[in-house]
């Protein structure tokens, strides 16, 4: 076959291509080069009051407390949550690719549901939750014996807080994913298995966990990105405290840019974000090829 | 044995998974004050509207749903036909560089949106687009995501629909609207449902562009509501309700094709 017009690939391709480039690429860019100025409110409203600073941005960073705060908040939140979203996410996929349940879809849509609410509509539902006094968790917790706990309050458990909720909020959509890839694994499999005699355990251990390696990998990688993305949650339920203990990278990054308006700083922050999301990628396609 | 021990964890499971949203609709219909009891109660004594009443009057929710619906309707119209373009074109056209373009966009997907936000900023107070409907839906009438999706299934077109259709003397344009769109069908509404809720459930980037309390999206009125009504738990579960219903009408409706579209992001290249 010929090829096609070149206008017609300019009618069909440019119109998404100039939004893209105009509100995406060109803006990484720029944001990349305004992390080498000391852009304000003052250059905010006058271009000239920017200047080039070269690296001083970056260096402030590595030696601002907040900015190591916020980095161990969200490794905190991706580290713990994430595995313990993932875990669920497979969890609740292995119950519903069981044969000894009925009414799957009914379970399936009750999983799901969280993951097409609105965020902050959630969070904020879980913020009255929470309520040390009034709060429904609480008193589910004193059924078993356990005392008040000040969720949102104490710093301890600000950050346990947030990843209950997040974990809630999306192990379902993870699990689609999961029941895909368990569909995907052959019958036979497991028949050969069971008439060699292998226990459930082994099963999952020797024919499940290979099998869904690629799925994993995925899962691992975007949930991974979409937690070190934090911010809503905190946003909401604690503007970053108790004692900047839910202070994540996003949440410092917007307040440094948009309610201070230290832009040069906060483009810093973003990119800082980019290459620790970036690393921490390529760190899980390394662990997935040394595991084959 | 098992069987029982299975059915039970699945139970309880769906009773932690859908407890919040049960207490959430019960709380919005109790009285003020209600749902500040010990033990909490999961339904109300009687059913009081008023909350809904006041969020839809008096604190002017109308208007942010109307904002919200606007907004979303606008992203998911515009770049349902910018991302279905670029996709067929780079599911069946043949250019210099296509694949290397394509792989490019794919893999600048890395790039966390966080990092442009500043700069975006810029360029619509620049364009005079802060609070105006147009500094959410220009930004996102294409995405590469939208683009990737399109264009997975535009490859499973066969060729010979559309040169039989050049046979006839059809433009690529009237290709494009007469045969492409139409088979297309299933996977516009998979990605119109996707950026739909998307944007109607987005936080972070209103919050940036809306600083006007006219012109406020559901979540981030609502978020703003709370910091004036943080002891009125009925009335914030009423929003909370209000703000949920709408996404959850239209993901009841069309579930089918949110599911798929969630396989096909995940399928790899």
């Amino acid at each position: 076959m010929n090829k096609t017009k070149l206008s017609a690939v300019i009618l069909f391709l440019g119109p998404s291509l100039i939004v893209i480039f105009t509100f995406f690429f060109l803006p990484v860019i720029v944001a990349f080069l305004m992390s080498f100025t000391d852009f304000d409110i003052y250059a905010l409203g006058n271009l000239s009051n920017m200047r080039f600073v070269g690296l001083k941005n970056y260096f402030t960073l590595l030696n601002d407390p907040l900015f190591w705060t916020s980095i161990k908040n969200t490794f905190y939140f991706v580290i713990a949550g994430g595995p313990l979203s993932v875990a669920t996410s497979l969890g609740a996929a292995l119950l519903l690719n069981s044969k000894l349940i009925k009414y799957k879809s009914i379970f399936r849509l009750v999983y799901f549901l969280p993951v097409v609410t609105t965020l902050v509509a959630v969070s904020i539902v879980w913020r009255y939750i929470y309520h040390p006094r009034f709060g429904l968790l609480n008193y589910i917790l004193s059924l078993f014996g356990i005392g008040q706990i000040d969720w949102l309050g104490d710093p301890t458990f600000s950050m346990p807080a947030i990843i209950l909720l997040a974990v809630w909020k999306n192990f379902g959509y993870n699990m689609i994913i999961f029941i895909a890839g368990l569909q995907n694994i052959p019958e036979e499999l497991y028949e050969a298995a069971s008439i060699e005699g292998a226990t459930a355990w082994q099963k999952f251990k020797s024919i499940t966990v290979p099998m869904l390696a690629p799925t994993s990998l995925f899962i691992g990688v975007i949930t991974m990105i979409g937690y070190f993305q934090l911010f809503a949650e905190p946003y909401v339920m604690t503007q970053g405290g108790p004692l900047n203990s839910t202070l994540s990278i996003v949440l410092y990054m917007y307040q440094e840019g948009f309610r201070w308006w230290n832009i040069g700083y906060s483009t810093a922050i973003a990119f800082l974000l980019f290459v620790i999301i970036l690393i921490g990628t390529v760190i899980q396609f390394k662990l997935q090829k040394e595991t084959e | 044995m098992k069987k029982y021990l299975v059915i039970s964890i699945a139970i309880i499971l769906g009773v932690m998974t859908f407890l919040p949203f049960l207490w959430m609709i019960s709380a919005s219909f109790m009285s003020t004050g209600a749902a500040n009891t010990y033990p909490p109660k999961l339904f109300p004594d009687k059913f009081d509207f008023s909350h809904y009443q006041n969020l839809l009057t008096r604190l002017n929710l109308a208007r942010y749903l109307l904002n919200s619906l606007v907004i979303s309707l606008g992203v998911t119209f515009f770049s349902l036909l910018l991302n279905s373009m670029a996709g067929y074109a780079f599911a069946k056209y043949r250019f210099a560089r296509k694949k290397r373009l394509f792989k490019f966009l794919l893999s600048s997907m890395i790039i966390p949106g966080q990092v442009t936000m500043l700069p975006v900023f810029l360029i619509l107070k620049n364009m005079g687009f802060i609070n105006t409907y147009f500094a959410i839906i220009v930004p996102g009438m294409a995405s590469i995501f939208g683009i990737f999706l399109i264009r997975q299934y535009a490859l499973s077109i066969p060729d010979s629909l559309i040169e039989a259709a050049k046979m006839d003397g059809a433009t690529e344009l009237q290709i494009y609207f007469r045969v492409i769109l139409p088979l297309c069908k299933p996977i516009l509404v998979t990605l119109g449902l996707f950026t739909f809720m998307g944007t109607w459930n987005d936080f972070l980037w209103p919050l940036i562009v809306m600083t006007d309390s006219s012109m406020y999206t559901m979540p981030v009125a609502l978020a703003n509501l709370m910091s004036e009504h943080v002891q009125d738990t009925e009335l914030m579960m009423a929003g909370s309700v209000i703000t949920i219903v709408p996404v959850l009408i239209v993901f009841l409706a069309l579930q089918k094709y949110y599911i798929k579209g969630i396989m096909m992001g995940s399928v790899k290249e």
